[in-house]
């Protein structure tokens, strides 16, 4: 038994575990199309391989991964592809994105690729890329890219997250409580694949009958290295780097990731979907999704990735008179679905269908009290109601010297403000309003580059001509040898270069006159900080400066060639 | 059309409202008391303080244009509270003075709830204080025989007058020697200590709430239970009083009263548990609580001991007031994931 560490701050909300969590995980019947957005993972949305009117078959890729992060789709049923276009998903913007339409064929005819007896560790992380996995907690981080450590990382400890914090989800609870030998071996399987020396799998005490079923396959496992932790149901215990602390005391560097201190985090549902890629060569194309809230029959769901939303709602017992919305995810973090037609997709945890009892409209915000109720709810220790004045006051500087950005938006200042404040909302206001202005002022750095050239190229293309001109004027002797006396084109683009060097030379003069003068008299680790940040900045501009320079060269010798 | 709300989708359930509301429900037991000891002057006083404190913030709502804020409590609790600092004796024009001066100058000036940089009803006890030194420095018995049928004569005095002597009526409506000073001024100016259980009880001369330590302790106490109040700051308060105290009796006894003389009497119980744990205007980082209080202690116990009050506690928790912005930000917490406590920049 490993000790325990407490975060700061936390909140208890009414779990709502039991509506959902009493009966077993449910399949679905075959539906006669599916939806499969491109984009169900973080990075860049998968590549359609398959084109309008082909027949593909369950499992069959068809979305490619991207170079970088990304990660494979694939078809959910055999059937044929009708449409490629923009569909309703559930994403918190609410506006469609391109998926991928199959009109089901009945036969749910599958690909079945036996897994090969023995496969090395480049082979299975290759496979893996293409089985379409991706964190099943919600985040869907592609999750080859989780299980290669680079050459200098090592993660001597695998924490496997079945904490579920979020009040009314389910799913890893049955999960965990129906499947706890093939998540156990997923375990193994990712332990082998980064090679960590002791797994540790942290559940939040409210899940009694998951914790004794991850023991019993613990035991009958015989593996010693692996050891199942009971932790406090406290929100936000689900977060990675929350229950890496707890698990281990070891507290996440800011701004960094929990394998800086030597551990990787996978949700329970990603080891089981790992398992089943690794043993039985089943690509992701189910998830387990809570139903819960304003519906007749709530339960957890084995779903295939694509399914409407509204048919699974429908296939829950449909809502309850009184339901009035819809969440993706939990009451915590979770976001209102804009439409019922979007597809279930592998970041869908829950359906928590809202009614006015559960979920009262907001009473109208008040003046804040600075009662600190947010601060000591706050799992970062930040002080939201600080941020949020800031904020309010759109002196976003100043927030930021609150650390908003070390904000993870979990909710917990916001649900127990006593003035109704949508703090969450501030922030994550705040953070896009200050990343907008971050691209702003990039945009405003190059569009000053840019013009500083051109005002230097017009003046050159001005001298060159009044040059041109003199030599005209000249007597006519001298024209019959002018060919000879064309100057060529080296001697040419020598001047030119120097010239340009002394605009840039003149620029960077003038750069430095405009230096900021408030920079006196600040403590030496500020000052070393700004003249980091300077650095960062100079070396930034001069990419910028490069890059423009040969385009302007690109666009402008062109040019010269017509001129004469 | 789905309406899109944010999350968290789901809140807690504590409301502003039912913050304050508590609160004055933990000041109401006070309030009676004081009324029980100092019969219908007292009540007049209440009345008149509450109801000029919400006609106050009332008219400035309609001056601004903004929709009613008397449904938050706050302005209750500053009408409760600015009567229970003042003497039973205090004309009741002056305390719509100080009403109004705790409304308008301590709250709404600074942009009301929550904007306040001071405690609404001290900046009013400290704007009488100033204003009208002598009627705020008379004091009355308690338990006078005829205080549920008649007032006090200095009460009903006509707004805009001087209230008249009551040396008369106080040596006809008390028994034994009544001195016309509070506890602490007795110490401080004729060198005379008021027996712990009279303070306990609250049967010693004071303002009209700050009586019985024992009741308002019960009551603070009800807010701590209720995570209405923080207990830090009544702890750290009372206890850097208590040490401070502690040190100058153990150094001079003859002088320096004993502690619990400290504790007991004057306004440090009712400052330590309602006035000094005012949220608007006290820090919120644990550091920053914890010096906040101490702070206030200590200030008090040497107004007390060296300054030419006999009182020092409604100073010491403005003078806390003032620095809370100041202790929050020089003394923040630490950040989840970053090494150092990290200051706040420019």
């Amino acid at each position: 038994m490993t000790a325990l560490f407490k975060f700061p701050g936390g909140v208890h909300p009414p779990d709502h575990k039991a509506e959902s969590n009493t009966t077993p995980i449910r399949d679905l019947p075959l539906l006669p199309r599916y939806v499969v957005p491109l984009s169900q993972h973080l990075g860049k949305p998968a590549e359609p391989c398959v084109s309008v009117g082909e027949r593909v078959l369950g499992g069959q890729m068809i979305g490619a991964p991207k170079p970088g992060v990304s990660a494979a789709i694939h078809a959910p049923t055999s059937g044929r592809v009708s449409a490629i276009e923009a569909r309703p998903i559930a994403h918190p913007s609410g506006l469609n994105a391109p998926c991928i339409v199959i009109d089901s064929d009945g036969e749910d005819a599958c690909i079945t690729t036996p897994p090969p007896a023995h496969e090395d560790r480049e082979t299975q992380l290759t496979r893996l890329r293409n089985m379409g996995l991706a964190g099943l907690g919600g985040a869907v981080f592609p999750t080859h890219i989780k299980l290669a450590p680079g050459s200098d990382e090592h993660w001597p400890l695998l924490i496997l997250n079945g904490a579920e914090c979020e009040p009314w989800i389910t799913c890893d609870d049955r999960l965990m409580r129906e499947h706890a030998d093939a998540i156990l071996d997923g375990a193994h399987l990712i332990q082998n694949l980064i090679g960590a020396a002791q797994i540790l799998v942290g559940v939040e005490d409210n899940k009694p009958e998951a914790i004794a079923a991850l023991r019993s396959a613990a035991n009958t496992a015989s593996q010693s290295n692996i050891s199942i932790c009971p932790v406090p149901t406290l929100y936000p215990m689900g977060g990675g780097k929350q229950l890496t602390y707890a698990l281990t005391g070891r507290t996440t560097p800011s701004g960094g990731r929990t394998t800086d201190v030597g551990v990787q985090v996978f949700n329970v549902g990603t080891a089981y979907a790992l398992q089943h890629a690794i043993r039985h060569g089943e690509p992701l194309t189910r998830r387990i999704v809570t139903v819960t809230g304003a519906v007749k029959n709530p339960g957890n769901y084995a779903v295939r990735i694509g399914t409407p939303i509204s048919a699974l709602i429908a296939a829950a017992g449909g809502r309850t008179p009184n339901a009035y919305g819809t969440l993706i995810g939990g009451p915590m973090m979770g976001f209102d679905l804009a439409s019922d037609e979007a597809p279930v997709s592998k970041m869908v945890n829950c359906i928590l269908v809202k009614d006015n009892q559960n979920f009262p409209p907001p009473a109208p915000a008040l003046p804040c009290i600075r009662c600190g109720a947010c601060a000591r709810a706050c799992p970062v220790s930040l002080q939201p109601f600080e941020m949020h004045w800031y904020a309010r006051a759109h002196d976003f500087g100043k927030a930021q010297s609150f650390k908003l950005f070390d904000c993870i938006e979990c909710g917990c200042c916001d649900h127990v403000c006593p003035s109704h404040i949508p703090l969450v909302s501030f922030f994550r206001y705040a953070k896009s309003e200050i990343w907008a202005r971050e691209q702003e002022k990039d945009a405003a750095d190059r569009a000053r580059v840019r013009h500083e050239f051109r005002s230097f190229r017009l003046e050159r293309e001005k001298m060159e001509k009044a040059a041109k001109h003199a030599a005209a004027a000249k007597p006519k002797t001298e024209v019959a040898t002018a060919p000879a006396a064309v100057p060529d084109a080296d001697p040419e683009a020598a001047r030119k270069k120097a010239i340009l060097a002394a605009a840039m030379a003149r620029a960077a003069e003038a750069r430095k006159e405009i230096t900021p003068k408030n920079t006196e008299g600040l403590p030496e680790d500020k000052v070393r900080e700004i003249s980091e940040i300077e650095s960062r900045r100079a070396s930034l501009l001069q990419s910028v400066h490069d890059s423009i320079v040969k385009e302007e060269e690109e666009e402008s010798s062109p040019a010269q060639k017509e001129s004469p | 059309m789905t309406e899109l709300r944010s999350a968290p989708h789901e809140r807690l359930g504590v409301s502003v409202e039912s913050i304050m509301l508590n609160v004055v429900l933990a000041l109401l037991p006070i309030a009676l008391f004081s009324i029980w000891l100092y019969g219908l002057s007292a009540l007049a006083l209440l009345i008149t303080s509450v109801v000029v404190c919400l006609a106050t913030e009332r008219v400035f709502n309609r001056l601004s244009g903004q929709s009613s804020t008397l449904s938050d409590w706050s302005a209750m609790i500053t009408g409760i509270l600015l009567a229970l600092v003042l003497p039973p004796s205090f004309p009741l024009w002056m305390t719509a003075v100080a009403a109004v001066v705790a409304m308008g100058l301590g709250k709404i000036l600074f942009g009301g709830l929550g904007m306040n940089v001071f405690n609404p009803a001290l900046v009013g006890r400290a704007f009488v204080q100033a204003a009208f030194p002598s009627a705020i420095a008379t004091w009355v018995p308690s338990y006078a025989p005829n205080r549920f049928h008649e007032f006090i004569p200095t009460t009903l005095t006509q707004p805009l007058m001087i209230p008249p002597d009551i040396t008369a009526w106080v040596k006809a409506v008390s028994a034994d020697a009544f001195t016309g000073a509070t506890p602490l001024a007795m110490w401080k100016f004729q060198h005379q200590l008021t027996a712990p259980e009279d303070l306990i009880l609250g049967i010693a001369t004071a303002s009209v709430g700050e009586t019985s330590a024992m009741l308002i302790l019960v009551c603070g106490l009800y807010l701590a239970l209720r995570g209405m109040l923080d207990w830090r700051i009544p702890v750290g308060m009372m206890g850097s009083a208590v040490i401070l105290a502690s040190a100058f009796h153990l150094y001079n006894p003859d002088f320096f009263p004993p502690p619990v003389f400290v504790l007991l009497s004057g306004g440090l119980m009712l400052g330590a548990m309602f006035m000094a744990t005012d949220m608007a205007t006290s820090p919120v980082t644990p550091l920053a609580v914890w010096t906040y209080a101490i702070l206030i202690g200590v200030v008090t116990v040497l107004i007390r001991y060296f300054g030419g009050l006999s009182e020092g506690v409604m100073y010491a928790i403005l003078f806390g007031n003032a620095l809370a912005p100041l202790l929050d930000r020089s003394l923040p917490t630490r950040v989840f994931g970053r090494r150092k406590p990290w200051r706040v920049g420019s």
